[in-house]
């Protein structure tokens, strides 16, 4: 039997908040438009964002596009793209608008505007007092998002495919992208789905980590998917641990508890982030708070038996402001740490949460990449949301701009896409079809081997202990040695079930490999900078070296292989903000 | 601790079979735990799951006779053995996993989107904290379907009588103040099976994991058809 093929203008890779907002605004058009989703699409991950998205609407308080700008250029540690963070900040107002247009149930003022909450690392006038920029829907903001996204996509007429998984892009020998093979999870077929232009919307993959706040199905899959054809990522060694994850679990626990008040108390009931960020406290940036608790707890004054934690504490805002502004927290806390949060503190523990890094893109969301001496677009590929590195988040990211980050890019993609439509479907090149396939065929090998999950653990493992929070040549060497070995070991790993209905087994095997090259690309990139930038710090070089490394990394997958290029300092219509040193 | 699980695999099996696992249980280990470690010993077992805290809704199983959703069911909650298996009444795909287009199906026909016939302004539409405070309660289901598939009525009408799930999306958008296609949207629920095949047996109410109320949101739905019937 032939492979069974199906052709669209556009073929969407990913159904969270990028893709879904890409989709709509095809949808919109003429275009024929395919999602296709490894989840039904409310299942994504965007359903777990909670405090909110960023935009200087200045509903509670005076604000404006260009401070969030500068913020947003300060929380990157001075690694973002100027030009691409302009237009997001920009952007950020209509598209929050447009959101409401469409359904999404935002907390409200008393004057009927959308409600805004302090977020860590906003300030008014570049680098004052405190804003508050972040618009929510109580602590469900993502969540709300997904499912307003999705029901405008049902009213489009968007064309989903459910629950199919995507194995590989194809590319011509011109190095354009001609769609891909996907597999649909239920009968275990495959799928050629062709497109003139494929937008990669998969997200994130915390899954590298193990402990993290990301969901089972965070694995890389679109930034794997990338390296195998070719495409280098960017900024791979940034990676966000979030400072308040539950212990010893991992859910997170929304900044926006800290935007509403609460604050962090080590083992002596201290404020302890009063010694680490005299001014913004508990509201510093991501990286700075995840680093005060860490050294909190080594230096011992970490909470519980094992000292291994600090605490949240919360109970002071009141019943009312808690079930108001933060019902989803105290559930979780309830369920997982079994604390009433209006009651009592919350133990917390930074977890890993968002890559900084992936595939890296311009502000119209198209693939970019080094040709000769400068870049060129990678044609009929797009890439937005977690998965993308445009660079809006450098080397780490405010909270509050991630949802906005999909949106604006998900958009500016689906926009950029139209011009694309008008060209022919290129011819199909029957070789990448074949890789692809194999790709898939490899998993029928049959007989005795490691298991799927023994090795998914062991380089989770590895992971978290050689590429945390703190990282020192020695143990990241020693990581690299030991990661190197489990990569070697994937080709000794067996499927036991073979059956084609809903194989979980075979599909878990496929994202092994796409963590596998997402975790090599964080260690190889974050051994070779030599600096501490934002999320990657090093205790043995503890400071910002711009004159060597004001520089995106470059990871390709063919021999580990780094490069790097020159961060873009220049802003669209405004002055460039220049390095500064980074206090809070 | 003993769980005992349904397995099916249309490529081998006839008919479901509940099969015997001894799990070694923790200190707050919830369900989906449980399933994932009797996955590690046999990895042919098969369930959906994937944010793990709640939100997705991707992991409702039937559990001990009761739908819930795995991942924040505490095992220590739960009487042993414990008996997982499908939601009932969904055709079974494989193991735990269940074919849910039925009930997709019936959340597309209640159109859930927000339709605003007046141009819209440069800014958000207005909204007051009192008429924002109706959606609560409504706007947070997490489309998991172990409110449907805990329906009787469902259960005997699944094509026709759309189900708690999709009344509740219903009645989310019929609350708005901000959507203006209330009488479409009532027109649309007319007739003998869509909204009125509920016999308020109110299984729902007690099987959401997020506490949400939809026989309360059908009763709304009834009064408003009144009201403006009168």
């Amino acid at each position: 039997m032939g492979l069974v093929k199906r052709r669209f203008d556009a073929l969407i890779i990913g159904a969270g908040g990028a893709g879904l907002n890409a989709a709509l605004q095809m949808a919109r058009t003429d275009a024929r438009v395919a999602v296709v989703s490894k989840v039904f699409p409310t299942r994504s991950h965007t359903v777990a964002a909670q405090g909110g998205v960023n935009a200087a609407l200045g509903n509670v308080m005076p604000d404006n596009w260009h401070w969030h700008m500068f913020d947003t250029v300060k929380g990157s540690d001075y690694l973002g793209d100027q030009d691409a963070i302009e237009y997001m900040c920009r952007e950020a107002i209509p598209t929050v608008y447009e959101l409401e247009h469409n359904g999404v149930p935002f907390s409200r003022l008393d004057n009927g505007k959308i409600y805004q909450r302090a977020f860590g690392g906003q300030s008014q006038n570049f680098g004052g007092a405190q804003a508050a920029r972040t618009c929510a829907a109580a602590d469900r903001t993502g969540h709300a998002i997904l499912h307003t996204l999705y029901q405008q996509n049902l009213h489009a007429r968007t064309h989903f495919f459910d629950e199919y998984f995507a194995i590989d892009l194809i590319r011509d020998d011109e190095g354009a992208i001609l769609g891909a093979l996907v597999l649909e999870i239920e009968t275990g077929e495959p799928l050629l789905i062709e497109a003139k232009a494929t937008v990669l919307a998969t997200g994130g993959f915390g899954q590298v980590f193990r402990t993290t706040s990301n969901a089972h199905i965070n694995t890389g899959d679109g930034m794997a998917m990338a390296l195998r054809a070719g495409v280098p990522v960017m900024d791979m060694e940034f990676f966000q641990f979030h400072p308040t994850g539950i212990a010893g679990r991992g859910m997170l626990i929304t900044e926006g508890v800290r935007g509403e008040g609460g604050y962090l108390i080590n083992k002596d009931g201290e404020r302890f982030m009063e010694r680490y960020a005299p001014n913004a406290k508990d509201l510093a940036s991501r990286d700075v708070v995840s680093r005060a608790i860490v050294t909190e707890v080594k230096e011992g004054r970490g909470c519980g038996p094992n000292a291994d934690h600090v605490l949240l504490k919360l109970d002071h805002l009141g019943e009312e402001i808690i079930s108001k502004r933060l019902p989803g927290i105290r559930e979780t806390g309830k369920i997982f740490a079994g604390v009433d949060a209006a009651r009592e503190p919350l133990p917390v523990f930074p977890t890993a949460h968002y890559a900084m890094g992936g595939i890296p893109t311009d502000r119209f969301g198209r693939v970019i990449s080094p040709a000769g001496t400068g870049e060129e677009v990678v044609p009929g590929l797009y890439a937005a949301g977690e998965c993308a590195c445009v660079s809006v988040h450098g080397a780490n990211r405010l909270g509050g701009n991630s949802l906005l980050d999909i949106l604006v890019f998900g958009r500016a993609a689906g926009l950029d896409m139209q011009e694309q439509l008008r060209e022919h479907h290129r011819p199909m090149n029957e070789a990448g079809v074949e890789q692809a396939m194999a790709r898939l065929e490899r998993w029928d090998q049959k007989g005795e081997g490691v298991g799927v999950r023994e090795l998914r653990d062991e380089f989770r493992k590895a992971m978290e202990d050689h590429a945390g929070v703190f990282r020192t040549e020695e143990i990241m060497t020693e990581g690299l040695q030991i990661l190197r070995k489990l990569r070697d070991k994937l080709s000794e790993v067996r499927l036991q079930d073979h059956s084609k209905v809903f194989n979980t087994a075979r599909i878990e095997a496929l994202e092994l490999e796409n963590l596998i090259d997402c975790g090599m690309a964080i260690a190889v990139s974050a051994l070779a900078r030599q600096e501490s930038r934002g999320a990657h710090s090093r205790p043995d070089y503890p400071k910002r070296d711009d004159i060597n490394w004001m520089k995106h990394t470059l990871y390709y997958r063919d021999g580990d292989r780094l490069d790097y290029k020159p961060v873009k300092t220049r802003p669209l219509t405004v002055e460039p903000f220049p390095p500064k040193e980074r206090v809070y | 601790m003993q769980f005992l699980v349904s397995r099916f695999n249309p490529e081998r099996d006839d008919k479901p079979r509940q099969q015997s696992f001894e799990v070694e249980t923790w200190r707050g280990m919830m369900l989906r735990d449980a399933l994932l470690e009797i996955k590690r010993q046999d990895e042919s077992f098969t369930f959906r799951h994937s944010c793990g805290e709640g939100v997705c809704g991707s992991d409702g199983v039937n559990v001990n006779g009761t739908n819930r959703l795995a991942c924040i069911t505490p095992v220590s909650e739960l009487n042993a053995p414990v008996e997982v298996r499908p939601f009932p009444g969904r055709p079974i795909i494989r193991d735990l996993v269940v074919d849910m287009s039925q009930f997709y199906n019936q959340y597309r026909a209640v159109e859930p989107w927000l339709v605003r016939k007046d141009p819209m302004p440069e800014q958000e539409i207005l909204q007051s904290p009192e008429e924002r405070e109706k959606l609560d309660g409504l706007y947070e289901c997490i489309m998991c379907g172990c409110c449907s598939t805990a329906c009787p009525s469902f259960w005997w009408n699944p094509e026709k009588f759309h189900g708690p799930q999709a009344l509740l999306t219903a009645w989310r958008f019929l609350a708005d103040s901000r959507d203006q296609a209330e009488e479409e949207r009532l027109d649309a629920l007319e007739g003998p099976y869509k909204l009125f095949r509920c016999h308020t047996i109110m299984n729902c109410v007690e099987v959401c994991p997020k506490g949400l109320n939809p026989t309360k949101a059908i009763g709304h739905i009834k009064q408003l058809m009144l009201k403006n019937a009168i």
